[in-house]
């Protein structure tokens, strides 16, 4: 392999450069194999210590922070630990508790509720605003900047923000809800209404990213298809339907896999609106994990949640790349 | 024949009825402005009316019916904001996490992307797929075990369990690698030839034309690690360690109803990425798609 990369390099490089190699090498250099000047398991060591110079330190970091963790969470959560006693090993009955938690339960449901709230609002949306901020008419920078700003503000400031807009003594949620006649509603502190709330929270702080990702796209689409449909006689409509649409596919794609593992792991916005609350109504899984093991120290069973929701992004992931590829859209 | 007539006069004076041209007549603006304007003013007004709030007495904001403009602006909200907390040592502790973080992505993540892009070495593959797959690991498989390992390795309660997280990661890695794929490779094998070794090639040659990408992953790294709460608020019990996220949080349990301050709390914590991300907005929702499809 490397002396094939070497004799490319030469063919590549053409006459004038062959002259500057020369002197290195020897009189092999005419045969394409101008490197052996070094025996070959030497020059093969200075490749690997060059090599994991450049990748090893950022290589060996992600590697300690991601696999590392994930293989030492599996074999935490076969035991039962608060982090300071000597853990007590407890084969699979973590995972065996798991089936008759009523609260994970409760949370794997909210957790599916926001899901499908989100995803698909998100995936509309996104594309309607697309589509608007892609037509050429006054104003549309700033309509850009607006649309956008939400998405460079934390978690935390958003969380805080939405609990005063959502207020139901001081917000203007209620007022605007009054203005038009409406009766006031609860909102975060209904456990009814506060996946809702919670949901158009997200999506005030994440449309952005996906609107941003859709214009891209949108660009793209070859001026020509258009023109073509166009000539054909297709109307704006049936160009949309017939040619935009199609062209988005992958990007679609793509966008319901990245917002799917978002909302799964919705963490920052409850943390900062709701605590999981009112009555645990708007508690998620990665929520549950955070309580059991920061608020009551149970590292071994939070564990095993911790994989019970990473095997069902995956399958989640997977159905729907497999999914995508039946429908014959490439995008992964 | 006639659809060709209809192409050539396209926009210009049409005699064919266009779609766009009747609507036109309705309207003294294009309809989108319909759609576009309510929806501006929904994802910018809470904005607005967080910085506003911010400079309001604890009179006007509890007013009924409530409202959006105060009636005299105070600074009462920073003042206890300042009184109360130690919003400026976190503010201070942000800066340096984020500054970290940048220069460690920046370093690391350029190296290794430039690595395995263009370097050949014994472990090359297996690594590069070994990085790929950290990236299915979800942020609640990591929460437990990474804070065991801070507390072992004396990193709870210091700034590093804020910025460690951050110093590199496989999204940046990768998306550099991209980027020097696609740079001709010509430039780095003459400097080659030259006598230029590995280090001095991509030092000399490679990273100056890399300031796109390393824009890109800077504004990333930015905007993750200024905005991070997950890693902050599981390490860091300290108050004087706390970065804004945390420290914004831990208000509302104490101060729910002091509003003025909770939104001048968020103003400094949201407002210095808001007026950068204004100021150089074309170029930054550049990076964005093209880290977004590159992904």
């Amino acid at each position: 392999m490397v002396t094939n990369e070497i004799g490319r390099a030469t063919t590549h490089a053409g006459p004038p450069t062959r002259r500057h190699r020369a002197p290195v090498a020897p009189s092999g250099a005419e045969r394409g194999r101008p490197a052996q000047r070094w025996p070959r398991r030497r020059r093969l060591a200075a490749n690997a210590v060059t090599g994991w110079a450049f990748a090893g330190p950022g290589t060996l970091l992600v590697v300690g922070l991601s696999i590392f963790p994930a293989v030492w969470a599996f074999l935490i959560s076969r035991t039962r630990w608060n982090g300071i006693a000597p853990p007590r090993d407890l084969g699979w009955s973590n995972y065996q508790r798991m089936a008759d938690d009523p609260e994970l339960w409760a949370s794997v449901r909210h957790t599916f509720v926001l899901t499908a709230l989100f995803v698909p609002s998100s995936i509309l949306l996104g594309l309607v605003i697309a589509i608007a901020l892609s037509q050429k008419i006054r104003l549309i920078t700033f309509y850009r900047t607006c649309i956008f700003v939400p998405f460079v503000a934390s978690a935390a400031a958003t969380g805080i923000l939405a609990s005063y807009v959502f207020n139901p003594q001081f917000g203007s949620a209620n007022e605007l809800l009054r203005l038009v006649g409406l009766p006031p509603q609860l909102f975060l502190e209904d456990p009814k209404q506060v996946l809702v709330v919670i949901c158009v929270i997200a999506l005030w702080g994440e449309v952005g990213f996906t609107a941003v990702i859709y214009l891209a796209a949108l660009q793209d689409i070859p001026k020509d298809l258009i023109e073509a449909a166009t000539v054909d006689g297709a109307n704006r409509l049936q160009v949309f339907r017939h040619v935009t649409l199609p062209e988005l596919r992958p990007v679609t794609v793509f966008t319901a896999v990245w917002q799917t593992i978002t909302a799964l792991q919705l963490f920052d916005l409850v943390f900062t609106t709701t605590r999981g609350g009112p009555l645990n109504a708007s508690q998620t899984v990665v929520y549950y994990v955070y309580e059991l093991a920061f608020q009551t120290q149970r590292y071994g069973y939070g564990s095993a949640v911790a994989y019970g929701l990473f095997a069902l992004t995956m399958v989640l992931t997977i159905a729907m790349i497999l999914y995508s590829r039946r429908a014959r859209v490439e995008a992964f | 024949m006639t659809v060709l007539v209809g192409r050539s006069a396209d926009r210009v004076s049409s005699p064919l009825p266009d779609r766009p041209a009747a609507r036109r007549r309705l309207l003294p603006f294009s309809p989108w402005h319909l759609l576009l304007m309510p929806l501006a003013l929904l994802f910018v007004l809470p904005l607005v009316q967080m910085v506003l709030t911010s400079f309001m007495t604890a009179a006007d904001i509890n007013r009924f019916p409530p409202r959006l403009i105060p009636t005299k602006l105070s600074i009462a909200g920073y003042q206890s904001l300042l009184e109360q907390s130690q919003i400026l040592r976190w503010l201070g502790n942000t800066v340096i996490v984020s500054a970290i973080s940048i220069v460690g992505h920046l370093v690391l993540c350029s190296l290794a992307g430039y690595g395995f892009a263009r370097l050949r070495f014994p472990g090359r593959t297996v690594g590069f797929f070994t990085l790929l797959a950290t990236v299915m690991v979800p942020i609640q498989l990591l929460m437990i075990p990474t804070f065991v390992m801070f507390s072992r390795l004396g990193l709870v309660n210091t700034l590093a369990a804020a910025f460690v997280p951050w110093l590199t990661s496989a999204f940046g890695i990768f998306l550099m690698r991209q980027f020097f794929l696609s740079l001709p490779k010509e430039l780095e094998e003459a400097a080659t030839l030259d006598g230029c070794g590995a280090f001095g090639t991509f030092v000399r040659i490679v990273l100056p034309l890399a300031k796109p990408a390393l824009a890109t992953l800077a504004v990333f790294t930015l905007l993750g690690s200024w905005n991070d709460l997950v890693w902050p608020l599981i390490a860091i019990s300290d108050e004087r360690f706390y970065t804004l996220q945390v420290g914004l949080t831990t208000f509302q349990g104490t101060r729910r109803t002091q509003f003025e301050l909770l939104m001048a709390g968020n103003v400094l914590a949201t407002m210095p990425l808001i007026i950068g991300f204004v100021l150089a907005q074309r170029w930054f929702v550049a990076s964005m798609t093209f880290t977004g499809l590159k992904r």
